[in-house]
């Protein structure tokens, strides 16, 4: 474990010796130099951040597939296989709601994951799949989750007071399970929940969503702005950072992409929509961890537009430990504390404490005695 | 119950400290744990096969494992142990003395869960004259206890549980681990080969007492040997059944197998063409009996081409 003050500046922690899988998505080093002990320590820190799929495609793309050691390509392929798998099914099942939806008036909206696969955005490659993220206009909700029962998704929260919590508070109904198929459902109505203090509106997301054409026809995805804006607050609003380095490099392929004018674009989206914080830790952490070009710009206009940054040595201090892939080697004595500390904030921002207060209350005697307060 | 072990103080040292190396076929697992009981059955079952890990080492492991208790306080309420793949908990804790079982459980369950570029059939699979014989079936029909007898008697074990295809040839790739055994088959191997080596038992797991076979030596040696599929048999135990070996259908054989693999959906077409081909080269059979001495009889016979 590592030794460092709780608030070191961010050069003097980026001077430290960085988790080598950061080293190698920071592209400082090739994977080429790597001796068998380095591999073992990389593959396990990628195989924990869900990230073996890139490494893959990485060795692939400076030419090393046929060079590496055989139990390294036993790892990197077998994380391949797996992706590609769970792309199949993942296509399969996004077919399946199609099917389910024919009739329906107004297409959906394919979020993250969902809107990687069915449109081949670049972070599709390689990377797992798991639940399939559905947004619609908030008075569509019921017609679509009845659809939805009919076609074999059901709810799988029975506890009365987690349904009256999840529909009078958050951005999405309970999870839809698949009866036979098991797969899940999250439908949305916002991107943050209503209470959240930054919860934007969701009628701005909905109109520049873009239709879909082809196969996947009948869906629509975020525009090219607002998916960078949600991943963005997706990853800054929450408070599980295990896969968030993931999707930061989720985030880096979609930013890659933008010329410098589309940067400054994606500056007056956020604050058009009110989600200026997540867009600029993004960027801010973007360019600190993974070492993105070109982000300069982008973020002084977020900087001179107000005061977005409060305490960043503070957030510093969180953000570049959580971000870190959850992995022993890449902890000092102060991760797991940065962890809980981001976790209590999230539900902070996403709930004001005197609605969180008495839910968290509830939880916790539901949890205790097993019954519910009506 | 338990002779004194062959390497007992080393064996603790190492798995206390950098780990001990178990290579098993392609796959190398370093394993940790100073829970006495894992560590004395390690000794047992691995002695001569397992190898300590030092400071120069810088090969590769697929695997870094350990089996601890969970923590303090749960320590101080129930004799628990848990089993860690790379520092993460795997399965819910589970009393102490099944830890011996729940180790070789974990080790299968890496390789079966995170391997794919083999087509992995939960079968056994052993081979004389060069030749593999298949066997799959699902628990309870006998399988372990027909492996060990057979592979006690002179056959290489290539494993127990899991056969490994290889994607380009086809051949079977050994793995061989210490072999399973359950309940009453655990006191017919000692009666019929009392010299064989076992490890301890866990009583009462999931799927009743547990206790390994350590594989023969020669079987280790040729760990790296692949060799083709000749035979596929689906055996049968069942109480004073006559030993009876009928031709199963090539199609029955494939779907039967392909509902037997860890990863065959993973590897989609890749996986449809290498066990089309598997089932095409060899000769499958439904196999049922009662008597070890005459299954036994049926399989040598198999051994040597031109009989059947």
């Amino acid at each position: 474990m590592k030794q460092l003050q709780f608030l070191t500046n961010w050069q003097d922690r980026m001077n430290s010796s960085q988790p080598l899988l950061v080293q190698i998505l920071r592209a400082e080093q090739s994977l080429a130099t790597l001796n068998a002990r380095q591999w073992d320590l990389l593959v396990r820190q990628a195989a924990r951040a869900k990230l073996i799929g890139t490494l893959y495609y990485r060795a692939e793309q400076e030419n090393l597939l046929g060079q590496l050691p055989v139990g390294v390509m036993r790892h990197l392929e077998s994380a391949k296989v797996k992706a590609d798998k769970q792309y199949r099914d993942f296509l399969w099942e996004i077919n399946r709601l199609k099917k389910a939806l024919v009739g329906l008036a107004g297409s959906p909206v394919l979020l993250k994951g969902a809107a990687y696969a069915a449109a081949q955005l670049p972070p599709y490659k390689g990377r797992l799949f798991s639940d399939i993220d559905l947004m619609v206009p908030l008075d569509a909700i019921p017609v679509f989750e009845k659809q939805l029962m009919l076609n074999g998704w059901l709810s799988e929260e029975s506890n009365t007071y987690d349904q009256k919590y999840y529909r009078q508070w958050m951005h999405e109904i309970p999870p839809l399970r698949h009866v036979k198929r098991g797969s899940v459902i999250d439908l949305h109505h916002n991107i943050l929940p209503r209470t959240a203090f930054a919860c934007p509106d969701p009628g701005m997301l909905l109109e520049s969503a873009v239709e879909l054409v082809g196969d996947d026809s009948g869906f629509k995805v975020l525009s090219p702005l607002d998916r960078i804006i949600h991943s963005a607050t997706h990853l800054f609003y929450d408070g599980e950072f295990e896969h968030g380095l993931r999707d930061l490099v989720d985030l880096e392929r979609l930013v890659i992409v933008l010329d410098d004018d589309t940067r400054l674009l994606l500056v007056d989206r956020a604050w058009q929509l009110g989600l200026q914080k997540p867009v600029y830790y993004a960027l801010r952490y973007l360019q600190l961890i993974l070492n993105v070009q070109g982000l300069s710009n982008a973020l002084r206009k977020l900087e001179k537009a107000g005061d977005i940054t409060g305490n960043m040595i503070l957030m510093d201090a969180l953000f570049l430990r959580a971000l870190m892939p959850d992995h022993p080697s890449c902890d000092d004595q102060w991760t797991a504390v940065a962890r809980w500390m981001l976790y209590m904030r999230s539900h902070y921002l996403r709930m004001p404490l005197h609605l969180l207060i008495p839910h968290l209350s509830r939880k916790a005697w539901i949890r205790l005695f097993g019954k519910e307060q009506h | 119950m338990i002779a004194a072990n062959h390497c007992g103080d080393d064996f603790a040292k190492h798995l206390a400290d950098s780990g001990l190396v178990i290579s098993s076929g392609p796959i190398r697992f370093l394993v940790h744990t100073k829970i006495p009981s894992v560590v004395q059955n390690l000794a047992r079952l691995y002695s001569g096969l397992a190898c300590s890990i030092d400071e120069s080492d810088t090969a590769f492991f697929d695997f870094h494992i350990a089996v601890r208790p969970p923590n303090l306080f749960r320590k101080l309420w129930h004799r628990q142990a848990q089993f860690f793949l790379d520092d993460q908990i795997i399965f819910n804790p589970f009393p102490v003395h099944h830890a011996t079982a729940m180790l070789e459980w974990g080790m299968n369950w890496c390789v079966s869960t995170q391997i794919n570029t083999y087509l992995i059939i939960h079968a056994a699979v052993i081979e004389k004259n060069g030749f593999a014989v298949v066997l799959p079936a699902p628990p309870g029909s006998g399988k372990s206890t027909l492996c060990a007898s057979l592979v006690l008697e002179g056959w290489r074990l290539l494993s127990d549980e899991l056969t490994l295809i290889n994607l380009q040839s086809a051949n079977a790739v050994p793995i061989p681990r210490p072999i399973g055994l359950k309940n009453q088959s655990i006191q017919v191997i000692r009666d019929r080969y009392p010299d064989a080596i076992m490890g301890l038992v866990s009583s009462d797991t999931l799927k009743g007492s547990v206790s390994h076979l350590k594989p023969p030596e020669s079987s280790i040696q040729m760990q790296a040997v692949e060799c083709p599929v000749a035979w596929i048999v689906f055996p049968k135990y069942q109480e004073n059944a006559a030993t009876q070996i009928i031709p199963k259908a090539k199609g029955q054989s494939f779907m039967a197998i392909a509902d037997n693999a860890f990863n065959f959906s993973h590897l989609g077409s890749v996986s449809f063409g290498i066990l089309k081909q598997v089932v095409e080269n060899a000769q499958c059979y439904d196999f049922c009996y009662s008597q070890l001495d005459e299954a036994i009889t049926v399989f040598n016979k198999l051994a040597r081409p031109n009989e059947f």
